[in-house]
């Protein structure tokens, strides 16, 4: 009894001593060192979550399952760390107009499970995967195929009540212009030019699916079997809500070569607890930093972090609907708005460098990316030239003043004190009242961008499909593009990134989308902010880790200790 | 008594369809398309999502909506979430690991409570149990969140006693760091409940006499004070049982914990209508059975209580 007594005394003394030192306590030690020879055989465990669908390249738009499917599965082509496309499986792609294609499949490849890939593998898989019928999320890959119409039609019908519902009708079973000419030759006929297709063909949309996939794709997608680097470690792997379990492919032989045994993505609906694993190396990578761990991750895991910068930017995005950004007196007070945000500062002091000023409309690292583009000093910070151009907006038409304007975003992603930052830019350096306009959740300022109600701004941010130039202006900005939600519509606009597709060599592409850029600085659909740099940290039974061009982590580069 | 039980069960119907009805009105008012906010920045074609609304119902209107989860809620279909997983066999992933952190939970809520509690008691007045009520104040005091922090930080990275987060490895001893957070609160309410009802039994008439009688002093302590004073208690504990499985959702996002509280909160982000339910559903049926284990308890602690009269 006694002794029980004083133990439990003794027990509460520590619970309070804990309390008090818990809130001075430093990260973990880092004695770094040691011999970094790598163990080609350990397993990384690595940050994710649970992927929202069955594991199909053509169906998982997400980054969660994207990670899994990207290591699995090997397409034609594979990019490398700073985005250039490498042949995979592909022995050559070669056209000579943009529009007829000829690809060669390289010979004596197989999935896992022992079935060959062959031309035939390629075709089946592209015609499910645009097919409306399979209703793959990633179809609209497809779209520049011919013959992608009849696949992936559709009929919209109206309810009574005006609501439009659309159902998948395809009108053909596969694409007129894809064709699998013998064992190892595809043939590829777009519906028009386009110099960059072949950039694409790295994407996972593209890859290719053994035969049990196109049967039974739910199933598959629980199992999936591939071709990449990993396999799934076995029946089962994928255990929901916890984990999913790489291991090495030991018959792959491509330029995605594993360095480790194999990778294990466990599942965390929070990126804090993950970044304390990290401190005690119970998590070897992670990609997500919870969004206070961005001004101390260097402190704390000093030789052990990288940050590189990757293809996602961010816009603020002016509707065109609204009276006071209509005409000339709105095109001013545009430029007014871009040369009142301090994107420099914002950049150092809010996301503590883990973005850097925007310079045009596509990051840096994408190839034919030019910097000092006409236009492209609406990006700099300059007060009062802010303050000259709104005046003289003023002079044409007078602001609507009645209401602040506002700048909508969810706030549940840390996106709050930027955008008060560039409020603050507007209230002080225009005069005018801006505040944000919040919604809890991402969805709710989807919706209201897409019916085009937003009374003002919105933020949008676009990470690559694939490393183009093209794929940061067509999707977001040509008329009537999937993502261009405020419904900007510049016919020449659309005219140069046609010419660009169209052109013979990648320069000349380059050349016509950069023209393109600079109709878009002249019209300011939207204002770019700033471009994505990706902070990385692992532990210390790692030896490096490294994002590529998309921000993805490198996974099959990790050495272990 | 099995009258009594079934009773009870029959009570649950009411309370079962009233909160299901609610939950899902709130989640059903929730704005914002889910099957568009599954994709983020890059929309799928209108097709894709045009069929998920249709497959899941969110084009009817919500008595439609909730008359068929209802009706499938009697077939024992509880239908696919969003990602097109069975939700029933995810409940089956998820409950049990929750109810293995709440069970723990609760017995050393239970075990310290008691014991400090009575020693406490006991000692009424004397320096341990002064101390010991100074430090429950504090316990109760500390939101759960930050004890959860520090002793993560602590024991977890620190001391490295325990692995900092559970995963997917969740079992007894796993569970331990969470599992005393978690109860950590709710052992300050039992060793209060407790200390004030064994120091009021002190100075009753039944245990002057026992002791009078010659019993030994851990006799007395065992059979008369204790089971008289458990009876507060065991009501607590109950009520708490239920709290506890509902209330992980903090503790198990700092510890990273697949249970109940994590799905809860990443389907409520999702607007998820029928797994939110699926899951509040199963933890009312937890609520009510705990109470009614806690109302047949009274009759074993206390004979006067007749449930069949």
């Amino acid at each position: 009894m006694r002794l029980t007594r004083t133990s439990k005394a003794l027990g509460i003394v520590a619970i309070a001593a804990l309390a008090l030192t818990g809130c001075g306590a430093g990260g973990g030690s880092n004695d770094g060192g040691g011999q970094a020879t790598g163990d080609p055989n350990k397993i990384i465990t690595a940050y994710s979550n649970e992927p929202q669908h069955p594991l199909l390249p053509a169906n998982t738009n997400e980054v969660y399952g994207g990670r899994v499917v990207e290591l699995l599965f090997e397409g034609l082509r594979a990019y490398d760390p700073d985005g250039k496309p490498v042949n995979a499986l592909a022995e050559s792609i070669e056209t000579t107009d943009s529009q007829n294609w000829t690809i060669k499949v390289k010979q004596g490849q197989k999935f896992t499970n022992g079935e060959e890939i062959t031309a035939k593998t390629f075709v089946d898989s592209w015609n499910f995967a645009a097919n409306s019928e399979n209703l793959q999320n990633n179809g609209f890959f497809f779209e520049s195929i011919a013959g992608y119409e009849e696949v992936s039609a559709v009929t919209t019908e109206t309810s009574a009540d005006g609501k439009t519902t659309t159902t998948p009708a395809p009108t053909a079973e596969t694409m007129s212009g894809l064709e699998a000419k013998d064992d190892s030759t595809i043939t590829v006929k777009l519906a028009q030019p386009e110099a960059d297709w072949s950039l694409r063909l790295g994407y996972s949309a593209f890859f290719p699916l053994p035969s049990a996939a196109l049967a039974d794709p739910k199933a598959f997608g629980e199992n999936p079997v591939g071709n990449g680097p990993y396999k799934m470690a076995k029946e089962g792997a994928w255990v929901h809500d916890q984990s999913i379990s790489l291991v090495k492919n030991p018959d792959y032989s491509g330029p995605r070569e594993s360095q480790n045994g194999g990778v294990t993505f466990k599942f965390y609906t929070d990126p804090g607890p993950a970044y304390t694993d990290l401190q005690s190396d119970n998590l070897d990578v992670t990609d997500v930093l919870p969004s206070n761990a961005l001004k101390t991750y260097i402190s704390d895991f000093p030789d052990r972090n990288a940050t590189k910068p990757v293809a996602t930017n961010s816009t603020l995005n002016i509707p065109g609907y609204n009276p006071n950004f209509q005409g000339e007196a709105g095109k001013l007070r545009r430029q007014a708005l871009s040369y009142a945000i301090n994107r420099e500062e914002i950049c150092k002091v809010i996301f503590s460098g883990t973005r850097t000023p925007a310079k045009a409309y596509a990051p840096p690292v994408i190839d034919g990316f030019k910097e000092g583009l006409k236009g492209s000093e609406t990006l700099t910070f300059d007060a009062a030239k802010a303050k000259d151009l709104w005046a003289q907006a003023e002079a044409i038409q007078p602001y609507d003043n009645s209401k602040p304007l506002q700048i909508a975003s969810n706030t549940d992603g840390g996106n709050k004190e930027w955008i008060d930052a560039v409020a603050n830019g507007f209230k002080n350096n225009l005069g005018i009242q801006a505040e944000i306009q919040p919604f809890a959740k991402f969805a709710e300022v989807l919706d209201l961008r897409k019916s085009q109600s937003l009374p003002g701004l919105s933020r949008a941010g676009w990470q690559g499909d694939y490393p183009s130039l093209y794929n940061f202006l067509g999707p977001v900005w040509a008329t009537g593009a999937s993502s261009n939600y405020e419904k900007y519509s510049n016919p020449e606009f659309d005219q140069l990134l046609k010419e660009g597709l169209a052109a013979k060599t990648t320069e000349e592409a380059n050349g016509k989308f950069n023209a393109a850029q600079e109709i878009l600085f002249e019209d300011l659909p939207g204002l770019a902010l700033w471009d994505q740099a990706k902070p990385i940290v692992w532990s210390n039974n790692v030896v490096k880790a490294e994002t590529g061009w998309n921000g993805g982590i490198r996974y099959f580069d990790i050495t272990a200790k | 008594m099995v009258r009594f039980i079934l009773r009870r069960l029959l009570q649950v119907i009411p309370v079962f369809l009233g909160t299901t009805l609610l939950v899902y009105y709130m989640v059903f008012a929730l704005p914002g398309d889910p099957i568009a906010a599954l994709f983020g920045d890059r929309q799928p074609p209108q097709a894709v999502i045009d069929t998920l609304r249709s497959q899941y119902h969110l084009d009817e209107p919500f008595w439609v909506q909730y008359g068929l989860f209802l009706k499938n809620l009697f077939t024992f279909n509880l239908g696919n979430d969003f990602t097109g997983q069975p939700i029933a066999a995810s409940l089956a992933r998820i409950f049990p690991v929750t109810a293995m952190l709440a069970v723990e939970a609760l017995v050393i809520e239970a075990v310290f409570g008691i014991a400090f509690g009575v020693f406490a008691g006991l000692r009424r007045g004397k320096w341990f149990d002064s101390t010991v009520l100074v430090a429950s104040l504090v316990v109760i005091a500390v939101p759960t969140f930050v004890l959860g922090f520090v002793f993560q930080l602590v024991f977890g990275v620190q001391l490295g006693w325990a692995k900092p987060t559970v995963g997917a490895t969740a079992d007894w001893g796993n569970l331990l760091l969470p599992a005393t957070v978690l109860g950590l609160v709710s052992f300050a309410y039992v060793l209060r409940l407790t200390r004030a009802s064994v120091s009021e039994s002190m100075t009753a008439d039944y245990v002057r006499t026992a002791t009078a009688k010659g019993l030994s002093r851990p006799r007395v302590v065992m059979t008369h004070i204790l089971r008289n004073s458990l009876i507060p208690v065991v009501t607590f504990l109950g009520a708490d049982l239920g709290g506890l499985m509902g209330g992980a959702i903090v503790t198990e996002g700092i510890f990273n914990v697949p249970g109940v509280g994590n799905k809860l909160y990443q389907a409520t982000l999702r607007s998820e209508g029928p797994t939110v339910v699926a899951i509040v559903s199963v933890l009312v049926l937890v609520f009510v059975v705990a109470n009614l284990l806690v109302d047949l308890l009274y009759a074993w602690l206390d004979p006067r209580i007749r449930y069949d009269q």
